[in-house]
């Protein structure tokens, strides 16, 4: 669903791979890709400036861990800020108290109320309660008849709303029926209307005073634009919602929207909306959504799994190690170890944005079974042979591939790549050496 | 009330956004760059797009630089006129006298605003003493049906139809024979409101399209795609992909009496030129107004 801001996003990360610190100067360009990422995905303007002003301050002068690239800090930091907009754990919905509770609907025209409650009371039957719809659309043609027939469908109740035309008295009238059937939750579905024509909120107020709902949630369509600030708010402010429900998802939308209603009411996106069949609602999961918007979700995974498995105290060993240009085959084959822990070269590539375009164009396997023979080579000398491997001549590099099963050949090319490697660390070492072990060991 | 009033009614509040915006902030000194801030500020905030946006901030400045905006009205005025422009290629009013009957068929995303769009058409062109006849082809979503036909009989107008879940293209077929037969003025056609995304819903909006003109030759003769305001930039992508579909040739823009203000237009006009027909500024039947780029810039500035 946001596939096109995780485009955008995985391409400024892309520019700020590769540098060496996180400054004001080499995240600018991010910054604004990101702005422009947002703005595009409808995030709105105001969200947005807030939003980026608070990741350059954390960006800025960011600790970089050894086995993070900056460019991988700078996602955690926005992918940190998202989850904090769009608050940290899913909140369920609220229907405890004693029956019957309510749950009343509200939103503009157009945004999927009715098929909405459609859903929900398929949810809540799920759940083990006994629901009831009640249509108070007194106004649109027909909509009394749409969740009538929505009922029939999914075979729930419905209350007979025809002949009212009074929201308030459905309401009234439902809840006695409720109460007299045993149907324990009140899904109230009610018409459509602008959040600025005050006589028609005042008529949802009154139904909300007698109702006393449990759950008030605003319905909003998630492709809506700017406005989405305007309309949340101001029915946050006159209804004091409960949460969101964000519809139409299942489409192309980039549902910036999602970013800018939780910003203005602070009020949890509690379900969305992903398609047309009636048992596609959702629960948000807001770290799911950061991630999505960012695409990097599982960068995260890599991130934290890195940061747990990298001894930090052993990469600094290293580090002084690399810079004395005293890095050995034992040291080699520590980083290989490490890097088997945090899973096959596939599992830990496809968590790299933007890789599964290239998946199909390498041979994993093969790649894995390049590592495992470098692994069994070294491990076939001896301790000395690994801390000085200039010793390794003729006969021991016969006895070495004969211990590994390999080819005196693969013997040959693991110490010209080693020394080789080791050339180019000299090179380096005078430069920052951060992150490059992992780099090293990825080529 | 005149149309532009009703406009300008829709946009009041758009209006007054932009206007005390730029007003505040170059209140009481000359005209420097952070007035050229706030218009972008305002023109993001519209929904315009970031590429549209930019395009009329650097046309404002080098009026600027040129030395034409001294004030505010300079700016309010030059921004008018620049979106006058781009505006103006869109300009042009749906003419359903050319045919008989004159076959309209709308589309576009659930919740558009499409079936209250049809019924305010319908009246319209009642009221210019024509024959309309309405064809039921939202068969899919629940009561959509009765929708129009509770329309159908305020406005006294005969509705073609068959049962909910029945074939689209059928009914369409169905409506254009029944028009044809019946010496009907304009005939429109509902349709389900569908997500652009979804290949096999546009399989069967081609279909229908289809079935209509091998029943009358040209029909449909106005493919009408209705958009939501309050859309965002998601509305270029839909119009882009129902065209690219479907061959959209005029469009309305509905529920533009709120706070949204449907900016989307702007970038629309620039790269697709699908003409506007209709702008909807509110829910009575006479709040479906004909789009005129001239009153449209002057009541958004």
């Amino acid at each position: 669903m946001f596939e096109k801001l995780q485009e955008r996003l995985e391409a400024t990360f892309k520019k700020i791979r590769g540098h060496g610190k996180l400054t004001e100067d080499n995240i600018k360009d991010s910054l604004r890709e990101v702005r422009i990422a947002l703005l595009e995905a409808d995030v709105n303007y105001k969200v947005a400036k807030d939003f980026l002003e608070r990741v350059k301050e954390k960006a800025i002068g960011g600790e970089v861990l050894t086995s993070i690239t900056p460019g991988q800090l700078f996602v955690r930091i926005v992918y940190d800020e998202l989850c904090e907009l769009l608050g940290k754990v899913n909140k369920p919905l609220d229907v405890s108290g004693s029956p019957p509770v309510s749950v009343m609907l509200v939103g503009l025209q157009g945004s999927g109320k009715t098929t909405t409650a459609g859903k929900l009371a398929i949810f809540l039957k799920k759940k083990g309660r006994r629901p009831l719809l009640v249509p108070s659309d007194v106004y649109r043609p027909a909509a009394i008849e749409q969740l009538t027939k929505i009922g029939s469908q999914i075979n729930m109740p419905v209350f007979s709303s025809k002949g009212f035309d009074d929201p308030l008295k459905i309401c009234v009238e439902a809840k006695a029926y409720a109460m007299k059937n045993g149907l324990d939750t009140l899904i109230v579905d009610t018409a459509g209307r602008l959040h600025i024509d005050e006589e028609m909120i005042q008529e949802l107020i009154d139904q909300k005073r007698y109702l006393n709902p449990k759950e008030t949630l605003l319905v909003l369509d998630a492709m809506t634009g700017q406005d989405a600030v305007n309309i949340a708010k101001t029915f946050d402010e006159k209804l004091n919602v409960d949460g969101i429900v964000l519809t139409k998802l299942d489409g192309d939308t980039r549902g910036g929207a999602a970013i800018s209603i939780k910003a203005v009411t602070g009020k949890p996106i509690k379900f969305i909306g992903v398609g047309e069949k009636l048992d596609t609602l959702e629960p948000f999961h807001p770290e799911r959504m950061a991630s999505r918007i960012l695409g990097m979700g599982d960068v995260i995974s890599l991130v934290e799994k890195a940061q747990d498995i990298f001894d930090e105290k052993k990469a600094r060993e290293l580090e002084k190690k690399l810079r004395k240009d005293e890095f050995t085959l034992e040291d080699f084959r520590d980083q290989i170890k490490q890097m088997k822990k945090l899973g096959s070269i596939e599992s830990i590539l496809s968590m790299v944005p933007g890789f599964n375009k290239f998946k199909g164009m390498i041979n994993f396997s093969e790649a894995e079974k390049e590592i495992k023979k470098i692994e069994a080579i070294i491990n076939s000398m001896t301790p000395k042979e690994r801390l000085y491997p200039h010793i390794i001549d003729g006969s021991r590099r016969l006895r070495i591939s004969k211990g590994s099963g390999t080819k005196v050949q693969d013997v040959n090319e693991l110490l010209r790549r080693y020394l080789e490697t080791k050339k180019m660390i000299k090179k380096f070492a005078k430069g920052g050496m951060k992150g490059f072990p992992k780099e090293l060991m990825m080529r | 009330m005149g149309i532009f009033d009703k406009i300008k009614n829709g946009l009041t509040r758009t209006r007054e956004q932009i206007l005390t915006r730029i007003e505040w902030a170059v209140k009481g000194r000359a005209i420097d760059e952070s007035a050229f801030d706030e218009v972008e500020e305002a023109l993001l905030l519209s929904d315009a797009g970031i590429e549209i946006t930019e395009i009329l901030v650097r046309a404002l400045k080098d009026r600027w630089k040129r030395g034409q905006i001294n004030s505010v009205d300079d700016i309010k005025r030059g921004l008018a006129e620049e979106v006058e422009k781009i505006l103006r290629t869109v300009e042009s009013p749906l003419d359903v006298t050319g045919n008989t009957p004159f076959v309209i068929l709308t589309l576009g995303v659930n919740g558009a605003g499409k079936t209250t769009t049809i019924a305010k058409l319908a009246k319209l062109y009642k009221d210019m003493g024509k024959t309309v006849l309405f064809g039921a082809c939202d068969t899919f979503r629940a009561a959509a049906i009765e929708q129009i036909e509770v329309w159908a009989k305020r406005l006294d107008i005969d509705v073609i139809k068959q049962k909910e879940g029945s074939d689209p293209a059928a009914v369409a077929y169905d409506a254009t024979r029944a028009a044809h037969a019946r010496g009907i003025d304009v005939l429109i056609l509902d349709t389900a409101g569908r997500l652009h995304t979804k290949s096999n819903l546009m399989e069967e909006m081609k279909k229908i399209k289809r079935v209509t003109g091998k029943e009358l030759q040209g029909a449909p003769h106005e493919t009408l795609l209705v958009v939501d305001a309050t859309n965002g930039q998601n509305a270029i992508v839909q119009t882009k992909t129902f065209n690219d579909a479907l061959g959209v040739t005029g469009m309305v823009i509905t529920k533009l009496d709120g706070t949204a203000k449907g900016g989307f237009i702007l970038p629309i006009a620039r790269s697709l030129k699908i003409p506007i027909r209709f702008v909807g500024v509110g829910e009575q039947f006479d709040d479906l107004i004909p789009f005129r780029a001239q009153e449209f810039s002057k009541a958004l500035f």
